[in-house]
């Protein structure tokens, strides 16, 4: 009840005052222009200004939509406070052990099965052109088939279980990666890989000094792709055999008419795929530290 | 130690053939301190990469210590003309000439002790926790040396290591790169393309010609072995060795330079 109040609060208070809205911010606007003073300015200023700066558009989106429903007599657009009803009452019950939790564990599950054979069979490809040239073509052809019409297949293969959808999501993800993968492990700087001749690592430590840590921008970028995949591929396999997870839960909705829960479960899977997507972001930040500074300090920055 | 004989090397990558280096023998001595200067473009690190066993000869052969050099033979450090892109970017300085040591098995505490030492060797103690790209071109030629340096090689390549630092660090790494040498007994053949520093740096000092590339002079530096940046730079035999690999080098270049402008007239 309480969090329905405030959100229905909030939101058409934005809209309403569409006018403070945006000039409160503006009002942090300076302190980038300030930022030569970046030592005196307190990081607590800088964190809630950076905060207001991503919550802006989407307060003003949720204020439109909320303008638009309320005025709208379509049964299947909600208004904000009857979706975060909805969102609050489903999600936090026992629907995130029955849904959520599932749908999260297969789409981990995929994501990382998909990461370790997409950057193991990149790496191979990427050392061994002849081995490169007996794949590539069989590669080429493979990714070009659409992943979901692999359910079908799957579901006789491995039948309507949690295999099936983690396979789905594997076949899916592998191949952003692993071409990324293939892509950067091919691209070792010649002078690099000499010196690393001369100073005798090779093997496995070549792998792991040198391959893996030149070919880890690209294999971030795969891997990048991939999660958005996997969050599809997750939903789609769900909404074609299953009985549980957020897929199958939208289109029981949708098939029941429970539009403000259907909307939940939309919000819901917007809201993971954020959450993953800044995880990712924050890995990546550690993974790629260097290569952000090399690209800053080649762009003279 | 080293012994390089008939070594030729022709590129086939492009369209048409290079030859690179036509034919050349030479060899240094045990603890021999060797200076190889000749015209841009010549073959300088073709002849570096062959001796390194980074690439096959075309034909010829490349010998140390009377072993046929196919790999990159171990005690063998090479510091690159393209220091910049030989240096590992996700590493801090420190990583860097640590890497090698670690792949060496040197025990962890004398590897401290080496890193810090080369580095202090090449001034660069300050930017141990820096990374590459954070420094300048002539600091990470030096962090390619201190890499070079702590690795204790029994041959050490060098090519143009210090083209892209100021002529007083120049003067310093000079005397770093004898006083290593005197220390160590390592062979070194070292590329310049400065006169100057070759007389001063070499017990010997190796000219190539121009392409089609030979060895068009070998001459002894016949100065004593403590050298002084002041001194030695003044002495007279240091001025007529200078002028000796001047004459050479003129000639190298007009070995094909004469004849062109000759046609073009
Ligand atoms: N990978 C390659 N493929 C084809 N030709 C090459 C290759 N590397 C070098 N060459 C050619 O071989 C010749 C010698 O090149 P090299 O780099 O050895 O010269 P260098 O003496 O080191 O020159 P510099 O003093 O400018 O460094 C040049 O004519 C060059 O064009
Ligand atoms: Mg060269």
């Amino acid at each position: 009840m309480s969090s329905q109040s405030t959100t229905s609060d909030a939101a058409p208070g934005t809209g309403a005052d569409g006018a403070p809205g945006p000039q409160e911010a503006q009002a942090p606007a300076p302190a980038p222009a300030g930022r030569p003073r970046r030592g005196t300015a307190s990081g607590a200023v800088r964190a809630g200004a950076k905060l207001l700066h991503v919550l802006l558009l989407p307060a003003l989106l949720i204020g439109v939509y909320a303008y638009a429903s309320a005025n709208s007599d379509s049964y299947y657009t909600p208004t904000p406070d009857l979706i975060a009803a909805a969102f609050a009452e489903l999600w936090f019950s026992e629907r995130f052990f029955a849904d959520v939790l599932p749908s999260l564990a297969r789409l981990a599950t995929g994501f990382a099965l998909a990461a370790l054979l997409g950057v193991g069979l990149g790496v191979l490809l990427g050392l061994s052109a002849r081995v490169r040239a007996l794949a590539e073509p069989v590669l080429e052809f493979l990714r070009a088939i659409p992943p979901p019409v692999l359910v079908p297949l799957m579901i006789l293969l491995a039948g309507v279980n949690d295999s099936m959808k983690v396979l789905v999501i594997v076949s899916g993800c592998v191949w952003p990666i692993l071409l990324n993968t293939v892509e950067g492990v091919r691209a070792v700087d010649p002078v690099l890989a000499d010196t690393a001749r001369c100073y005798g690592i090779h093997g496995t430590t070549r792998l792991r000094v040198l391959v893996l840590r030149l070919a880890s921008p690209q294999i971030m970028a795969g891997l990048r792709q991939a999660l958005a995949l996997a969050i599809i591929l997750m939903v789609i396999s769900e909404m074609f055999a299953s009985s549980s997870g957020l897929g199958f839960a939208i289109v029981q909705f949708q098939r029941t008419f429970a539009i403000p829960e259907m909307w939940a479960g939309m919000v819901l899977l917007g809201l993971v795929g954020f959450v993953l997507s800044a995880l990712f972001e924050l890995v990546e930040g550690r993974a790629l530290g260097w290569y952000r500074g090399l690209r800053a300090a080649n762009r003279g920055e | 130690m080293l012994k390089v004989t008939g070594l030729q090397k022709i590129y086939n990558g492009g369209a048409n053939a290079v030859e690179a280096v036509r034919d050349l023998t030479f060899e240094l001595g045990e603890g021999e301190l060797v200076c190889l200067v000749g015209p841009s473009g010549c073959g300088k690190t073709t002849l570096l990469k062959c001796i390194a066993g980074l690439m096959p000869p075309t034909s010829g052969t490349v010998e140390l210590a009377g072993q046929a050099v196919t790999a990159p033979p171990p005690d063998m450090a090479v510091v690159f003309q393209e220091y910049g892109r030989s240096l590992f970017a996700w590493m801090s300085v420190r990583d860097n000439v640590e890497l090698p040591l670690k792949e060496k098995k040197v025990p962890k505490g004398r590897r401290a002790e080496l890193v810090a030492e080369s580095l202090e060797a090449v001034g660069l103690t300050r930017f141990a926790d820096s990374y590459p790209w954070q420094l300048s071109g002539g600091m990470q030629q030096r962090v390619a040396i201190a890499r070079a340096v702590a690795y204790e090689p029994q041959v050490l390549l060098m090519d143009e290591p210090f083209a892209a630092v100021d002529a007083q660090t120049r003067a310093d790494l000079e005397d770093l790169i004898r006083q290593l040498w005197k220390r160590l007994g390592v062979t070194v053949l070292f590329v310049t393309h400065d006169i100057d520093e070759a007389v001063y740096l070499g017990e010997r000092v190796l000219v190539l010609s121009s392409s089609p590339t030979v060895v068009q002079d070998d001459i002894t530096v016949d100065l004593p072995v403590e050298r002084d940046q002041l001194t030695t730079r003044r002495d007279e035999r240091f001025t007529e060795l200078r002028a000796r690999v001047y004459a050479q080098i003129q000639q190298a270049k007009n070995g094909t330079g004469a004849a062109a402008p000759a046609a073009a007239h």
